[in-house]
């Protein structure tokens, strides 16, 4: 697999580009407003959301300082306060308020975190699986056929045999519960192993291999976990005799 | 310019503004801040309010309520609650049409006539012409909703700054009035809506971590369940069907209305009405308990949405620092006990449920104008946004319960050599197919013909901070948008909100002059009836010049007749009864004379 690191600098050099105001084409100097007539500018669409956010490329972030500044920049954006300017104002506001709050989603969760940096450092976040994991395959295919049987037990009406199965499911749900909880301590560790890379070497281009390798890993272990969650989704789903929720 | 804030009810509205730093509630006469949201097309005119509310039993088919329970939906979404309501519906364009009289009004157009009621009496009480307003809707509205919400403060000649969310709005009042910090659920059950919102306070922010609820649940539903009771007992009892009976259907709705209110303060309360056609008078006896057993499941069906709001924002019940109420039927003592069983909390009422919306939307428009400073609201769409994929099915772009403004991009290209067009369905919902969610709008994207998979269309989905959807197109390769067309499925055009803005300042002034003509001419052809008959019997009674007068003035009422000026017509007729006068009185004592002669001593009084 090719881990180019051409993403990175090219962000990098964009973010530095934009430096005139769209309104006195003086050159920007302050972050958010010109400092000549302070109107408030685009945020470049390139600007990763780690340092949007005032943190470290790291895995292991302080959510606290990371609500501080996302309320901060939000008091700075939000189209409520851009209600008596100009259209193109108002048109910035909403546009940097709408990626300052996906900014802030992405980051505030763990696993959307981890893909966010994946996508950042190797270009692309996971793999999509459509087949089970190697190490799930039996469990995932004995489900399968657990599901099978209960609901063709419950829509026959058969009370004995949907007591049996929803007792099998039940097992079974607990069961990949504890693979995820396997699969998320994992993770935890990736998490610390590249914070520790990387907080010795921030700079993209240095310990690029060991980087790779963490990276390569966690991969791997987001694609399983996806695939893990939309069966365990589909099973409570199915218990609950319910609609199957495709949230996360 | 100022800003106010409006609460437009399913059953009541009230419009609020910023005192300084204090939200105030504007209040009409009789110092009524709430307004009934009914509006009455009577022969003089149209009426807004309580005196509308009036004609709900006296004119039933031109007296519509409750509209909200209309807005942005189709006919189809409503089919099971005709029952109630006298007047007839149709659709036309994906939009219910409510048929008064001669007359067809979209639900935008009703819900404007209550604005204009409200923007009239805040210009009264403020001496200042008001043409901004934020508008509150349920959380739960979907984006047609919002967008007959927005196009109903156009047509009322309101420039509407913003949409904000009911719950929400009721939190701003209270981190305002009362201080309110924390974690806190905000459990608003109004007329026709229920709306669940977890909020998180810290200075000055109001950041909605979840929401939930049921557009088509509220007090209404709590009515209904009453008054079937009563009209079972009716047709046991009288053997009369009062869904025969349009004014006695709102009689029964209006009554059991008031006994639910009733039995929030009292044990036992009596309903009573009087029959129709002089059969009499029906009265029946209810306990709170027998109400309590009759609406417990609704108030259950409010708890899933509560359980889903919590889990949404990944909270357990104990994790609620605070619960709000809002809402008219959260006076109801059930409700509290429920609410505070699944929250283990004792909920907060402090501010008046009925006023608090208002408040809150002033509040909004306090931030907006910049005159209430440090505060500001984050508030999240409540429904995820998709669009329509291969084999029908929704493939989500925005999730629900995500902060907006929010925005997402996609990439469209060609399946075909040459193809110019692609057809992009907008759908809102959390269902796997497209049947099972709610269909927004469509548009078709223009592509230059080009080999398949060439062209590349970059769309934006954007829900802006109104929780409404606006969508933009680029082609990448010319770096050219688009203008885009969007057909909204349950929505007015812009065309038609434009020609109903010019309607409503016309319907105003052109109604009341047509129903005036109307009614001169109508009373014109009765007097001419009956002066002519009078004529008839009587002609030889009075001397001929004043045969003479009398002809005179009924031709100038038949010339009067053919104008449209009505009060030409008025003036006619007065001259004719002027002349007619005496004829009158020469017939009563000649009849009079008749009526003797023919009946015998013994008979008469």
């Amino acid at each position: 697999m090719d881990y180019g690191h051409d993403t990175t600098n090219k962000r990098t050099e964009l973010q530095m580009a934009r430096s005139m105001c769209w309104h006195c084409q003086s050159e920007v100097t302050g972050e958010y407003y010109c400092g000549q007539c302070v109107k408030v500018q685009p945020l470049s669409k390139e600007l990763d959301y780690f340092t949007y956010l005032g943190l470290p490329r790291l895995l292991t972030i302080d959510t606290a300082a990371l609500e501080t500044k996302y309320y901060e920049l939000s008091r700075s954006f939000h189209p409520d306060f851009f209600q008596n300017k100009t259209e193109t104002e108002q048109q910035i506001s909403l546009g940097n308020s709408a990626l300052l709050n996906t900014a802030y989603r992405t980051l505030k969760d763990p696993i959307q975190r981890a893909e966010y940096l994946l996508n950042l450092e190797a270009g692309s976040a996971k793999d999509i699986r459509n087949s089970p994991p190697a190490d799930l395959f039996e469990e995932i295919l004995e489900l399968q056929e657990d599901l099978e049987a209960f609901r063709s037990a419950s829509s026959a009406r058969d009370a004995n045999e949907t007591t049996r199965y929803r007792t099998k499911l039940l097992a079974d749900r607990e069961h990949l519960d504890q693979r995820q909880q396997a699969m998320d301590a994992k993770l935890a560790g990736l998490f610390t192993k590249w914070d520790t890379i990387q907080s010795r070497a921030p700079q993209p281009d240095a310990l690029r291999p060991q980087k790779d390798d963490v990276l390569k890993e966690m991969r791997e272990l987001l694609s399983n976990r996806t695939y893990l969650r939309s069966i365990l989704n589909d099973l409570v789903a199915t218990l609950e005799g319910g609609h199957a929720d495709r949230r996360h | 310019m100022r800003i106010v804030g409006i609460d437009l009810g399913t059953t009541n509205s009230l419009i609020a503004y910023m005192d300084g730093q204090t939200p105030r509630v504007i209040a009409g006469r009789g110092d009524r801040a709430m307004v009934p949201s009914v509006v009455a097309m009577t022969d003089n005119g149209l009426i807004v309010g309580d005196p509308a509310k009036e004609h709900l039993v006296r004119n039933p088919a031109h007296t519509v309520y409750s509209v909200k329970r209309f807005m942005g939906k189709g006919l189809a979404d409503v089919a099971d609650e005709l029952k109630y309501f006298p007047y007839t519906l149709s659709e036309q364009g994906g939009v219910i049409r409510i048929k008064v009289g001669e007359k067809t009004y979209s639900p935008p157009q009703i819900s404007a006539m209550i604005l204009k009621e409200l923007k009239q009496r805040a210009e009264v009480v403020l001496h200042e012409e008001i043409s901004k307003a934020v508008i509150t809707v349920p959380a739960y509205f979907n984006d047609s909703q919002r967008q007959a919400t927005k196009d109903a403060g156009t047509i009322a000649g309101l420039d509407v700054v913003r949409i904000i969310n009911e719950p929400t709005a009721a939190a701003l009042a209270y981190g305002l009035q009362q201080r309110t910090q924390g974690t806190i659920a905000v459990y608003d059950l109004g007329g026709g809506t229920f709306d669940i919102s977890i909020l998180k306070l810290k200075d000055g922010i109001f950041e909605v971590l979840s929401t939930n609820g049921n557009t088509h649940l509220g007090g209404d539903d709590f009515d209904h369940v009453v008054a079937e009771v009563i009209l079972k007992d009716v047709r046991a009892k009288h053997s009369l069907d009062l869904e025969k009976y349009d004014e006695a259907m709102q009689a029964v709705r209006l009554e059991a209305e008031r006994t639910k209110i009733c039995l929030s303060d009292e044990q036992t309360a009596t309903a009573v009405i009087d029959l129709p056609d002089g059969t009499g008078t029906y009265r029946k006896d209810f306990s709170r308990d027998q109400l309590e057993a009759l609406t417990g499941e609704l108030v259950e069906r409010t708890l899933g949405p509560c359980r889903q709001a919590l889990k949404d924002a990944g909270l357990q019940p104990s994790d609620i620092d605070e619960v709000i109420l809002v809402g008219g039927s959260t006076r109801m003592p059930l409700v509290r006990r429920r609410v505070q069983a699944l929250f283990s909390k004792v909920p907060h009422s402090e501010l008046n449920p009925d006023e608090v919306v208002a408040l809150g939307a002033a509040v909004q428009a306090g931030i907006l104008s910049g005159g209430t400073q440090g505060m500001l609201l984050l508030d999240v769409t409540p429904l995820s946004l998709g669009i329509e994929t291969i084999g029908g099915v929704m493939s989500t772009l925005i999730r629900r319960n995500t902060t907006i403004p929010s925005s997402t991009k996609e990439m469209f290209t060609t399946y075909a050599d040459g193809q110019t067009g692609v057809d992009i369905h907008i759908l809102q919902g959390e269902r796997e197919l497209v049947k099972d969610n709610r269909s927004l709008a469509r548009f078709r994207l223009k592509v230059p013909p080009l080999p398949a998979g060439v062209p590349r269309i970059e769309v934006t989905f954007l829900i802006d901070a109104n929780g409404i959807l606006n969508v933009t197109a680029r082609d990448i390769r010319t770096k050219q948008s688009q203008s885009l067309e969007v057909k909204p499925s349950y929505g007015l055009t812009d065309d038609e909100v434009e020609r109903m803005i010019g309607d409503s300042f016309k319907f105003a002034a052109d109604d009341l002059k047509a129903r005036q003509l109307i009614e001169a001419r109508t009373e014109a052809d009765a007097i001419l009836t009956a002066t002519d008959k009078a004529l008839k019997r009587g002609n030889h009674l009075i001397r001929a010049e004043e045969l003479a007068t009398i002809r005179a003035a009924l031709s100038a009422l038949e010339a009067a007749k053919k104008t449209d000026d009505h009060r030409a017509i008025r003036a006619r007729i007065a001259e004719t009864e002027q002349a007619t006068h005496h004829l009158a009185e020469v017939l009563m004592d000649d009849s009079l004379k008749q009526a003797l002669q023919n009946k015998k001593l013994s008979e008469l009084p």
